[in-house]
C-alpha cells in the first residue's frame, strides 16, 4: 500500500514533466498546425543550458529563467528564419519535415557541444532532502514538481480561457485577415506561441533534469512519450494534454514497478484503445491536421 | 533551377520514352558489370545503395502515391530482419533453422504482412498529422519490444551470426558467400522490387491510391471504399520494406534493433524528399545520396549527421520536389501525351 | 414504390434545426429542383441525401432500401451520385485522369493491381466518351488546377456521370459562374438523357424552370411547396416569400 501510494506520486510527477511538454506542443500545433518534432531536442537543450549554467553559477533558479529564454528566443528565430517560408495551405508536411531536420541537427549540436555523457543535475539546495511518507521518505524537489506543474496548468488555462490572445490561440484562428481585424499581428501570435512551445520545452528540460538525467538520445524518448499524450489526449487541447498526461505518465510508472517487462507495451495499448474509441484524441478538437 | 533545365531541354529529353528506356538499360547493364570493376569496400556500397532503394521506394508507395505520411517505416525493415534473424541465426537464441530462402523469404513477408495489417489496422483510422504521430509510435513500441524481449531478440546487442542466404531445392543448393554473389542477390530482389512496384503504382489500384491522395472524400463519393485501398497499400509497402529489412541483416549477418528505430524511418523519409517523391526513380537516387552521402563528406569533418541534417533542411525549403523535382521530370501521367502543353 | 423516398428527414445543428421533418418522394425520370432562400436548409437537405451529413431523425430510401446511415461509399455504389457546391476534384491530375478514376470504380476493375491503367480500353473509352459529352475532350491531358473555373465545374458533373447513378445530384452546379458560363451548364444538363433522375439544388430560376419538372420549396428548414412549376410558380405561400418577402432570387450571384 505505502509503495502503492510512493508510485501514485511518482505517477504525478512524471505526468506534469510530460504536461510541461505537452502542453507546448498542443499549443503549436492548435495555432499553427505544425507538429514539432523538434520539440524533444528543445527538451534536452533546456536541461543542457540548465546544466551548464547550474555548474557555472551554481544556482538552479537562474538555470529555470535562462533556459527557457535562450530557446524561445531561438524558437522566435527559427519561426521567422524558415517555418514562415512554409505557411500555405499544401506545406504542412513540409513543416513538419523540417522540424525533423532541425531535430537531426539539433540533436547532433548538442552532442557536440556537450558530449555524450550521462550528466544529472541537482536539485536546488531549497528543495533538497526527503519528506516521510508513511514509513517510507519522498523528494520534496518531485513533491514540488507535482505542484509546480498544477500551477502551470492553471496558468496556461487562465491564459488561454481568460485573455485576448488566449481566445486566437484557442479558438485556432490562423486567418491573417480576420486576426488582423482584431487588431493583432498574426505574424506576432505565430512567432510568440512557437516561442512559448519551445520555451516550455525548455523549461520541462530544466525541472526534469533533477528526475531524468541528461544523454544524447533523450530528445527522442520524450519526443515519443510526448506524441503519444497528445494523441490520447487530442491535439491541441490544453485538457487534452493534461489527462493525457495523467493516463500516460500512470500507465509509463504503474507499468515500470509492477509489469517491468511491459511497460512501454502497455503506453501504446493505451493509445491503441483510445484510437478504437475516439480516433481524434479523448478531447480532439480536430479530425486531423491535414 | 528547373527553368535551366528546362532550357536546356533536358527534361523535354529525359521524358521521352526511348531516353528513359535506354538509361534504365545502360543502368542495369552498369550495375551487372560493377563487380568486376569494382572494389570490394564499393561493391559494398552498392549493395547497400539497392537495399536501401528497396526500402525507400516501398515508403514512396505510401507517401508519394497515397498521400499518406508514415514516420514509422522502420517498423517494417526492422520486423523483416528480426524474422530472418530469428530463423537463420546461429545464436542460441534464434531457432536457427534455415538460411534457404525460398523459405525465409516466405516467412519474412507473411510476418512483415501481418503486422502491417495490425498496425495498419489502427493508424489508419487517422490521416494527417495523426497517422504520422501513430505510425511512429507503434514503431518505437516495436524498437522497445526488440529491447526488452531479450530471450528472443537479443535486447540491445540484437541476433548475431545469421547465416548466409542459401537457396536450395531438393538437392541444389547454392551459397551465397562470396561477396559479388550476394551483390547479384540483392540486385535481383531490387531490380524485381523495382518492377513489381512499377507495375503497382501504373495499374488501376495505383491510380486509386493517387486518388487518395489528391482528394480522399471525393473517392469516397465515387463509390471507393478508401479504408482497404489504403490498407493494403500500407500491407505491400510494409512487406518491401521488410524484403529490405531481410537483405540488410544478410548482409551484415545481424539483426539490430537500431534497424527499428525512428532515425531509420527519418532517414527514408530524408531519402524520399532528396530524391523527390510520387515517382519510383526518385527514392532510388535518393537512396543512393543518402547512404553515398558519408563518403563525399567524412573525410571534411566528423559531423556528417549534422550535414545530413542541413542538407534535408535545405531541400525541404528549397527544392521539395527533391532531385527529380530539380531535374525537370514530372510524375507519370495515365495516357501518353501526343503532344505537350505548353508552360 | 418510389426511387428516392425521404421521411421525416431532420437536422439539429446544435440547437438550431437546419431541416424539420422533410418528406418527399422522387421518380424514375424525375427532374427535381429543390430551391428556397439563402438558409433555408437545401445543402443540408442535400448532403443529408448524400450522405455527407447524418441526419438526427428520419428516414432516406432508395428503391425501397434504408439508406439513412450507409456512408457515402455505399451510398454511390447503390446508384447515389453527387456532386458539391465548391468544385471538389483531383486537383494535381489530369482532366483525363479524374474521369478515369471515376469510371474504373465504376466498371470494377481497381483491384487489378498489375494490369497498367491505360490498357483497360472500355474504360478509357467510356473516360473519352464522358469528356467528349461534358466539352473537355480537349482539356484532357491538362493537370486540373489549371483549368478555367467553368470547366472545373463541368468536370464536377462529369465526375459524378461517369459512375452511371440512378439518381444525379446536383448541388448547384452554377454556383459561382458567370451568366454565359451558366448558359452552357444549363444546357449541358439539359442534354443528358431524360431517363437519368436528377435532383438540383440550384439558385438561378431560370436555370430551375428549364430544367426541373418537378420543384420543392424550402423555408427555414421547413417544405413549403411541392408540385409542377407551374404549380410552384402559382403558390401563393412560394410568391410572398420570393416577392413579399423582398428576396429575389433571381438575380442572386
Amino acid at each position: 500500500m505505502e509503495n502503492f501510494i510512493i508510485q501514485l506520486l511518482n505517477g504525478l510527477v512524471a505526468s506534469m514533466l510530460l504536461f510541461i511538454m505537452a502542453a507546448g506542443l498542443s499549443l503549436i500545433f492548435g495555432q499553427m498546425n505544425v507538429i514539432n518534432l523538434a520539440h524533444g531536442a528543445f527538451y534536452l537543450l533546456g536541461g543542457y543550458i540548465g546544466l551548464s549554467v547550474v555548474r557555472r553559477f551554481d544556482n538552479f533558479w537562474l538555470a529555470l529563467i535562462i533556459a527557457p529564454l535562450i530557446v524561445g528566443g531561438l524558437g522566435v528565430i527559427i519561426e521567422y528564419l524558415f517555418l514562415r517560408r512554409l505557411y500555405g495551405t499544401h506545406r504542412h508536411l513540409d513543416q513538419v519535415l523540417f522540424t525533423f531536420g532541425l531535430a537531426l541537427v539539433a540533436s547532433d549540436l548538442i552532442q557536440w557541444n556537450w558530449g555524450a555523457y550521462v550528466e544529472s543535475v541537482a536539485p536546488p539546495t531549497l528543495l533538497a532532502g526527503h519528506i516521510p511518507v508513511f514509513s517510507l521518505t519522498f523528494p520534496i524537489y518531485r513533491l514540488s514538481l507535482i505542484g509546480f506543474g498544477l500551477l502551470l496548468a492553471l496558468a496556461l488555462w487562465l491564459f488561454l480561457e481568460r485573455t485576448r490572445l488566449g481566445a486566437i490561440v484557442r479558438a485556432g484562428v490562423s486567418d491573417a485577415q480576420m486576426v488582423s481585424g482584431l487588431g493583432i499581428n498574426i505574424h506576432l501570435v505565430f512567432a510568440g506561441i512557437f516561442a512559448l512551445g519551445t520555451a516550455l520545452a525548455a523549461l520541462a528540460g530544466v525541472v526534469g533534469s533533477p528526475i531524468r538525467p541528461l544523454y544524447p538520445g533523450l530528445d527522442f524518448e520524450i519526443l515519443i512519450l510526448t506524441l503519444v499524450v497528445v494523441v490520447v489526449g487530442g491535439l491541441g487541447s490544453l485538457q487534452g494534454a493534461f489527462f493525457g498526461s495523467l493516463l500516460i505518465g500512470m500507465a509509463d510508472t504503474f507499468g515500470k514497478a509492477y509489469l517491468p517487462e511491459f511497460s512501454l507495451f502497455l503506453i501504446f495499448a493505451v493509445m491503441a484503445v483510445v484510437l478504437l474509441i475516439r480516433p481524434a484524441g479523448l478531447f480532439g478538437l480536430k479530425e486531423n491536421g491535414q | 533551377m528547373t527553368s535551366l533545365t528546362e532550357q536546356m531541354g533536358l527534361s523535354t529529353w529525359l521524358g521521352q520514352k526511348r531516353v528513359k528506356l535506354g538509361l534504365i538499360i545502360m543502368a542495369v547493364i552498369l550495375a551487372l558489370i560493377y563487380p568486376y570493376v569494382s572494389s570490394l569496400y564499393f561493391l559494398s556500397l552498392a549493395i547497400e545503395v539497392f537495399i536501401f532503394a528497396i526500402f525507400a521506394m516501398s515508403l514512396d508507395l505510401l507517401l508519394g502515391y497515397t498521400g499518406l505520411a508514415s514516420f514509422g517505416h522502420a517498423a517494417f525493415l526492422g520486423l523483416g530482419g528480426y524474422i530472418l534473424g530469428y530463423i537463420s541465426s546461429r545464436s542460441d537464441l534464434a531457432l536457427n533453422l534455415t538460411s534457404n530462402i525460398l523459405i525465409t523469404l516466405p516467412l519474412v513477408i507473411i510476418g512483415t504482412a501481418l503486422i502491417a495489417f495490425i498496425i495498419g489496422f489502427f493508424a489508419l483510422r487517422t490521416s494527417g498529422i495523426y497517422f504520422l504521430m501513430v505510425t511512429l509510435a507503434f514503431a518505437q513500441m516495436l524498437f522497445s519490444i526488440a529491447i526488452r524481449w531479450s530471450g528472443i531478440t537479443g535486447g540491445s546487442d540484437g541476433l548475431a551470426g545469421v547465416a548466409r542466404p542459401v537457396i536450395g531445392l531438393g538437392s541444389f543448393s547454392y551459397e551465397f558467400s562470396s561477396r559479388p554473389s550476394f551483390y547479384y542477390l540483392v540486385l535481383f530482389f531490387f531490380l524485381l522490387s523495382w518492377w513489381l512496384l512499377r507495375r503497382i503504382v501504373n495499374s488501376p489500384f495505383g491510380w486509386t491510391l493517387r486518388g487518395i491522395r489528391e482528394n480522399e472524400q471525393r473517392m469516397k463519393a465515387l463509390g471507393y471504399n478508401t479504408f482497404r485501398f489504403k490498407m493494403a497499400a500500407f500491407v505491400i509497402a510494409g512487406t518491401f520494406a521488410g524484403l529490405s529489412g531481410m537483405l540488410l541483416v544478410q548482409f551484415f549477418r545481424h539483426a539490430a534493433p537500431g534497424n527499428l528505430y525512428w532515425t531509420m524511418s527519418g532517414q527514408v523519409i530524408v531519402m524520399l524528399i532528396v530524391g523527390g517523391t510520387g515517382t519510383l526513380i526518385g527514392p532510388i537516387l535518393g537512396a543512393m545520396v543518402i547512404r553515398l552521402f558519408p563518403l563525399f563528406v567524412s573525410s571534411y569533418t566528423e559531423r556528417w549527421e549534422l550535414l545530413l541534417g542541413l542538407l534535408f533542411i535545405l531541400f525541404v525549403l528549397f527544392a521539395p520536389k527533391g532531385i527529380m523535382g530539380f531535374l525537370g521530370v514530372k510524375p507519370s501521367t495515365l495516357l501518353t501525351q501526343e503532344k505537350r502543353p505548353s508552360g | 414504390m418510389s426511387l428516392l423516398t425521404v421521411t421525416n428527414l431532420t437536422k439539429h445543428f446544435g440547437g438550431l434545426a437546419a431541416l424539420a421533418s422533410v418528406s418527399m418522394t422522387v421518380e424514375v425520370g424525375e427532374r427535381r429542383a429543390i430551391i428556397g432562400p439563402n438558409g433555408a436548409g437545401k445543402s443540408t437537405f442535400f448532403n443529408l441525401i448524400a450522405g455527407e451529413l447524418l441526419p438526427t431523425s428520419g428516414q432516406v430510401q432508395l428503391e425501397g432500401q434504408d439508406i439513412t446511415k450507409l456512408p457515402v461509399n455505399e451510398r454511390a455504389n447503390l446508384g447515389l451520385g453527387h456532386t458539391f457546391q465548391r468544385n471538389n476534384l483531383f486537383l494535381g491530375l489530369t482532366t483525363f485522369e479524374n474521369v478515369y478514376l471515376a469510371v474504373q470504380h465504376h466498371q470494377g476493375i481497381t483491384k487489378n493491381i498489375f494490369k497498367p491503367a491505360g490498357q483497360f480500353s472500355q474504360v478509357t473509352a467510356q473516360t473519352t466518351e464522358i469528356l467528349q459529352r461534358v466539352g473537355l475532350l480537349e482539356q484532357q491531358h491538362e493537370v486540373v488546377s489549371t483549368l478555367a473555373y467553368g470547366q472545373q465545374r463541368a468536370l464536377e458533373v462529369a465526375l459524378a456521370l461517369a459512375t452511371e447513378p440512378k439518381v444525379l445530384l446536383l448541388d448547384e452546379p452554377t454556383a459561382g459562374m458567370s451568366p454565359a458560363e451558366t448558359t452552357e451548364m444549363a444546357q449541358l444538363i439539359e442534354n443528358l438523357p431524360h431517363s437519368l433522375t436528377m435532383m438540383i439544388v440550384e439558385h438561378d430560376m431560370d436555370v430551375v424552370f428549364s430544367l426541373a419538372n418537378k420543384i420543392t420549396v424550402l423555408h427555414y428548414g421547413q417544405k413549403i411547396s411541392n408540385g409542377t412549376p407551374a404549380q410552384v410558380r402559382a403558390d401563393p405561400i412560394v410568391q410572398e416569400i420570393y416577392l413579399g418577402a423582398g428576396y429575389n432570387e433571381n438575380v442572386s450571384k
